[in-house]
């Protein structure tokens, strides 16, 4: 008799431990599953890929800013409230910018271009040199981004892009987006809409926004990709071309 | 030359302490000012996405610049045996240690997480010449405390040269890397020149002497301690050579850039066209911050004349925080050359439309942070003093005799 009480003990408490045990696991399981939507956030990024941009500043209509909008959106730059008792003014030259539009004129022909203005990812991104803690680094995949939780906020980087690329954030925080995370006191700038990236997805939103086909986002290493064929076909140039950083980014235009 | 007796900082309490709850005044307001940044964000500085190097910078870098120049005479006696600056080495080593902890709070302070001081003493880039300088400000604190424990401890007194010639090399080095700082930066106009590294050694002589003959006189002073006319001659002519040297280095630096056209429009803001900017070059730098001052020292009547060396080292200090304001900030204030050939008419983000410089309105907070950073070095040294034998008894001619080495 004793013996039976025994033997249920037993097995009530090895379902019990099991029991415990898949509620503990399970979650675990579920987020190493490497099917479905994961898709490439599991895998490292790889030097093969050299994402990069072609803008064709011709077809960039004066007056319009729809990429800007869309990079701020996507980023979740425009859940950024001026703090308040600042000053207008002064706030906007305070508020991050990941892109912008710049019209330019040559000084001796007159000639004018508009385009769009963001960080150039460069091969040998000079922000990534300065940068104390490593926070500010090159993926293999050419984009160079910020890591947030070791930028110390000494925007040294900020002193050394010639693109003036970059933005601190000035203010506190209180919405963000997950996909963007943001924190008071850190550098930031156009990672190339990197969670797309890690997602799968192959496009920029600046890219989707742009209702005129002026910018084409990439593979460069792939040479059957669309902006491996726009390069090869149209003339184009790099920003600072003369400071050597091979950057990613290249106009047609200017 | 006679023994050289050091002796505690004697004042009277009353006035002791009445210097430390002045300085004590300016810490906490400093200290509650730093708070509010911190807590606020930076958008309650003046710094924004255009100029995100403001006043703590200028204040920062000077204290670390006068931080080197202040153990230069400390580095006269052991290096270049000079025997009569020996006595002075105590109070060099002392204001060095006590600026350089000055600069570096303001700096760490000033940063956008400054919590995460950690994270840049223990992660390290080491292309960065800002890691090389957490190297070697840490070092400098190091070595120059190692340096004094040899002139304080008579056992140690053998290792006294060694100690000084490494504490010499070291601030070499260090002052090359904050220079460094801006002319490593190739991406604006004002930067990027391999004579940034020498101007701020040089500039540090300056500043760090001036700096030191304001608080030899000072505590001499208040304790009635003797300081010989022979003593200061040797001093006030340094400082004097100093700021002749600092004048060289500038003329040279805008001289070179001159030659080159690329660097015309720079040179024409910083010398003719840039408002607040050039005004501050030619009248706080130039003027008040080197030619009178030389004109002071080096006069026969005013350069004997304590009262005049003391305006002239406080002209030098001042010009000093100019000349860093005009480095700092015009360098950032005139706008990168992006589309070389080009003019940018329209910008969604400051990029200098039509040429036009970018805006830094400099606010108190950022100020009170600086004066803060002022208040620790001086309390720094003035606790030292008071507490060890850092100043000499006499400085009084027959005492160190001046005239011999």
């Amino acid at each position: 008799m004793s013996q039976d009480i025994d033997q249920e003990r037993r097995q009530f408490v090895s379902v019990a431990g099991l029991a415990a045990a898949a509620t503990v696991v399970a979650p675990g399981a579920f987020l190493l599953d490497g099917s479905a939507e994961a898709g490439s956030r599991r895998e490292p990024a790889v030097d093969k890929v050299r994402y990069g941009m072609f803008i064709d500043t011709t077809k960039c209509a004066d007056g319009c800013t729809e990429c800007v909008t869309a990079c701020e959106k996507e980023n979740g730059i425009d859940l950024l409230r001026m703090p308040e008792g600042a000053d207008p003014e002064e706030w906007d030259r305070q508020r991050p910018r990941w892109m912008r539009t710049v019209k330019v004129k040559d000084r001796l022909t007159g000639r004018v271009s508009n385009l769009p203005m963001m960080c150039q990812h460069c091969e040998h991104p000079p922000c990534v040199d300065v940068c104390p803690t490593g926070a500010s680094f090159r993926r293999a995949d050419g984009i160079v981004m910020v890591d947030r939780h070791i930028c110390i906020g000494c925007r040294y980087c900020m002193m050394a892009c010639p693109y003036k690329a970059r933005s601190f954030i000035h203010e506190n925080v209180d919405q963000q987006l997950s996909i963007a995370p943001r924190g008071k006191g850190c550098v930031e700038s156009c990672n190339f809409c990197v969670h797309r990236r890690d997602n799968g997805e192959n496009t920029t939103a600046c890219q989707d926004a742009c209702s005129h086909g002026a910018i084409v986002f990439g593979d460069l290493n792939d040479s059957n990709s669309e902006v491996s064929k726009v390069l090869r076909e149209k003339d184009n140039t790099q920003l600072r071309a003369d400071l050597k950083l091979n950057t990613s980014v290249r106009y047609c235009g200017i | 030359m006679k023994k050289i007796h050091y002796r505690e900082w004697g004042i009277e309490s009353l006035r002791y302490w009445g210097l430390l709850a002045v300085l004590g005044v300016f810490l906490a307001i400093g200290g509650l000012a730093t708070l509010y940044m911190e807590h606020e964000g930076h958008w309650v500085t003046g710094m924004n996405n255009q100029i995100v190097w403001g006043v703590p910078h200028v204040f920062a870098i000077f204290l670390i610049a006068a931080a080197s120049g202040a153990l230069n005479i400390a580095a006269f006696g052991s290096v270049f045996g000079k025997k009569v600056y020996r006595s002075l080495g105590r109070l060099s080593g002392l204001l060095a240690m006590a600026l350089l902890v000055g600069g570096l709070l303001v700096l760490v302070l000033d940063l956008g997480q400054p919590g995460r001081l950690i994270v840049a003493m223990t992660t390290y880039n080491i292309k960065s010449i800002f890691s090389w300088n957490i190297y070697l400000y840490v070092g400098f604190l190091a070595i120059v405390a190692i340096y004094l424990f040899t002139m304080m401890e008579r056992k140690a007194n053998k290792y006294y040269p060694a100690a000084g010639l490494v504490a010499f090399v070291w601030r070499l080095v260090l002052t090359t890397g904050t220079g460094s700082i801006f002319g490593f930066l190739v991406a604006r106009q004002g930067y990027g020149a391999a004579i940034m590294a020498p101007m701020f050694i040089i500039m540090s002589f300056a500043y760090g002497m001036a700096i030191y003959l304001l608080v030899l006189l000072f505590t001499f002073k208040l304790d009635d301690r003797p300081i010989g006319d022979g003593l200061l001659m040797r001093l006030k002519n340094l400082l004097g050579i100093f700021v002749a040297a600092v004048f060289y280095f500038v003329m040279i630096y805008h001289l070179s850039n001159l030659y080159g056209t690329e660097n015309h429009e720079y040179e024409a803001f910083i010398l003719r066209d840039g408002g607040i900017y050039t005004t501050l070059f030619w009248v706080g730098w130039v003027f008040l911050g080197m030619v009178l001052p030389m004109g002071i020292l080096f006069h026969p009547g005013s350069g004997r004349s304590r009262g005049a060396i003391v305006v002239a080292s406080i002209l030098v200090i001042l010009g000093g925080f100019t000349a860093m304001y005009v480095i700092v900030v015009g360098g950032q204030v005139f706008p990168m050359a992006i589309f070389p050939g080009k003019v940018i008419v329209e910008s969604g983000f400051y990029d200098g439309v039509n040429g036009q410089v970018l805006y830094y309105a400099p606010s108190l907070p950022e100020f009170l942070l600086g004066l803060g950073g002022v208040a620790v070095a001086l309390t720094a040294t003035f606790v030292g003093v008071r507490v060890l034998k850092f100043l000499p008894e006499s400085l009084a001619d027959e005492v160190v005799d001046p005239h011999h080495g």
